[in-house]
């Protein structure tokens, strides 16, 4: 194509989007909605996702000895363990470390009550083990189960289990939501596209006698759909960037919300943005395709 | 130029429009098309610039078979035919000079070809001075006149024309058909649809005469005939 001819149909698109002003607003406004929601949901699954993916790599399996094991038992367990595909590491904590971290993890005022068990501990020693991958813990922690000298073992498995059924329904509920938003966009643009093509009509009708071929005439459409749907994103991408921005700072100076670990921002919200404007251009341009293809059946 | 051998075509609603043409049409040549409405000639015209494809028979417009012409090769066989309506079909937003462009851009044309050919085409219908006109400050007659001049720009071996003076008084009627002529003296063939029966009856020349989707007469300096 020659530039001059694409000049023309940029040109022609813009003039489009100006002549039928209220039902290209009627686009942009059903881009901009569905792009909000779709940006807000892609932002809060990342985050799930990320959060999630924390909450995962904190997952240790503890290894409660036998009382009655000896030393030199509790050694060849450890060697043992040690010998288990994908354990990544193994921390011994004897049962008086393992009273100190408890004793701390109680708070002041009742440490008093549990220091008087000092003398008679009645914790196990345990090895602290990781798995190579989160979602490795369950089979480690099968592997070492087999083990003598073991009195008990606890890897959360149905905390474990919980969080990669919650990841996964938010996954699969998200990705349904957005590809349904995308869908009702593409058909309210292309059914606007189609109202203010039945002026145009003639138009196109003209275009084809006078030899026009369908790309030529196609072209014009494309710009136009490519148009509405870009600047559809535009108010969702500056929304999303001051409005994490903003949450981001918040949860990050509120000392109430210190358990929540957001995402930093460079990372998500400049890819989000990303992908709301690609979405913004393919719905505009397949919505406006889809209502220009009958008419050039002539 | 224009010959068609057996050609058939019923619309989907089981209405049978044209049924088993032979006609030849020579390069140069002037040829009305007469006969009642619904005998077939809206049809016969549309087939020619492939609006319409025949269900049986061949058409083969410079040795193009339009039967078998593939659609993304409609545009070309187009930018080589000019084809006039009783309506007009101008854009209304654009000027006279850019209604006729506008057969120009689609093909990609350089813009001093663009306003030379257009210029050309304005001097042929005698409406130069109107280029920068819209198409509703002008009469019916100059409408009629810039959408034969669009029809023109493409400097096409045939002309076709639906009804061209349908909508135009008499006085302008005679206008048209005196650019008409013009063109067909310039070695253009000219083929038009009419029910104008005196324009046929004056201007004589071959006349082809349909009913009920056959022809019924092939006059080469023919009467409009019919009582219609």
């Amino acid at each position: 194509m020659k530039g001059r001819t694409f000049t023309r149909h940029v040109k022609e698109g813009f003039k489009n989007i100006g002549r039928n002003g209220w039902m290209s607003f009627a686009s942009i406004s059903a881009v901009t909605v569905m792009l909000l929601v779709v940006g807000v949901f892609l932002l809060l699954i990342a985050n799930i996702n990320y959060m999630m993916t924390e909450v995962e790599e904190d997952v240790e399996i503890r290894v409660y000895m036998d009382l009655t094991a000896d030393e030199e038992d509790q050694v060849e367990l450890g060697d043992n363990i040690a010998s288990v595909d994908h354990v990544e590491s193994i921390t011994y904590l004897h049962r008086d470390d393992g009273l100190d971290e408890f004793i701390d993890s109680v708070g002041e005022e009742n440490a008093e009550l549990f220091e008087s068990l000092r003398d008679e501990n009645p914790l196990n020693d345990v090895y602290i083990v990781e798995a190579e991958e989160p979602h490795l813990t369950e089979t480690v922690a099968a592997d070492i189960a087999q083990f003598s000298h073991i009195d008990d073992l606890d890897y959360g498995e149905s905390v474990v289990e919980q969080l990669f059924a919650f990841t996964n329904v938010m996954r699969i509920a998200g990705a349904v939501l957005v590809l349904g938003l995308m869908f009702t966009a593409m058909f309210l643009i292309s059914n606007t596209i189609k109202l203010t093509i039945i002026n145009r009509r003639d138009e196109i009708q003209i275009m084809k006698l006078v030899g026009a071929t369908n790309g030529f005439i196609r072209w014009p459409f494309f710009m136009e759909g490519l148009m509405l749907g870009v600047i559809g994103s535009i108010i969702p991408i500056a929304a999303i960037i001051t409005g994490y921005t903003y949450l981001y700072e918040t949860v990050r100076e509120g000392t109430m919300l210190s358990f929540i670990n957001l995402m930093p921002i460079q990372s998500i919200v400049y890819e989000v943005s990303i992908v709301l404007f690609i979405i913004g251009a393919i719905v505009g341009v397949w919505g406006s395709l889809n209502s220009v293809r009958k008419f050039l059946k002539v | 130029m224009i010959e068609m051998q057996n050609v058939e075509k019923t619309y989907r609603n089981g209405v049978k429009a044209v049924g088993g043409i032979d006609v030849f049409i020579g390069k140069g040549e002037f040829v009305y098309i007469v006969g009642p409405s619904g005998a077939g000639k809206s049809t016969f015209i549309k087939m020619m610039y492939r609006e319409e494809v025949p269900d049986k028979g061949v058409i083969y417009i410079n040795k193009t078979n339009l039967a078998e012409l593939k659609r993304r090769h409609v545009p070309y066989l187009r930018r080589n035919i000019g084809v006039v309506f009783q309506d007009f079909k101008l854009l209304p937003r654009l000027s006279v000079f850019e209604n006729i462009a506008f057969a120009l851009e689609v093909t990609e044309e350089k813009r001093e070809v663009i306003k030379r050919q257009v210029m050309e085409v304005l001097d042929l219908v005698k409406l130069k001075n109107k280029a920068r006109f819209l198409p509703q400050e002008l009469s019916g007659g100059e409408q009629q006149r810039i959408s034969i001049a669009r029809a023109m720009v493409h400097r096409p071996a045939v002309l076709i024309a639906d009804e061209p003076t349908g909508n135009l008084d008499p006085d302008t009627a005679w206008d048209i058909m005196s650019v008409l002529e013009e063109i067909n003296q310039r070695g253009t063939t000219v083929v038009m649809a009419t029910h104008n029966r005196h324009i046929v009856n004056t201007i004589q020349r071959r006349v082809i005469a349909m009913e009920n989707g056959r022809i019924v007469r092939d006059d080469s300096r023919g009467y409009y005939g019919y009582e219609g």
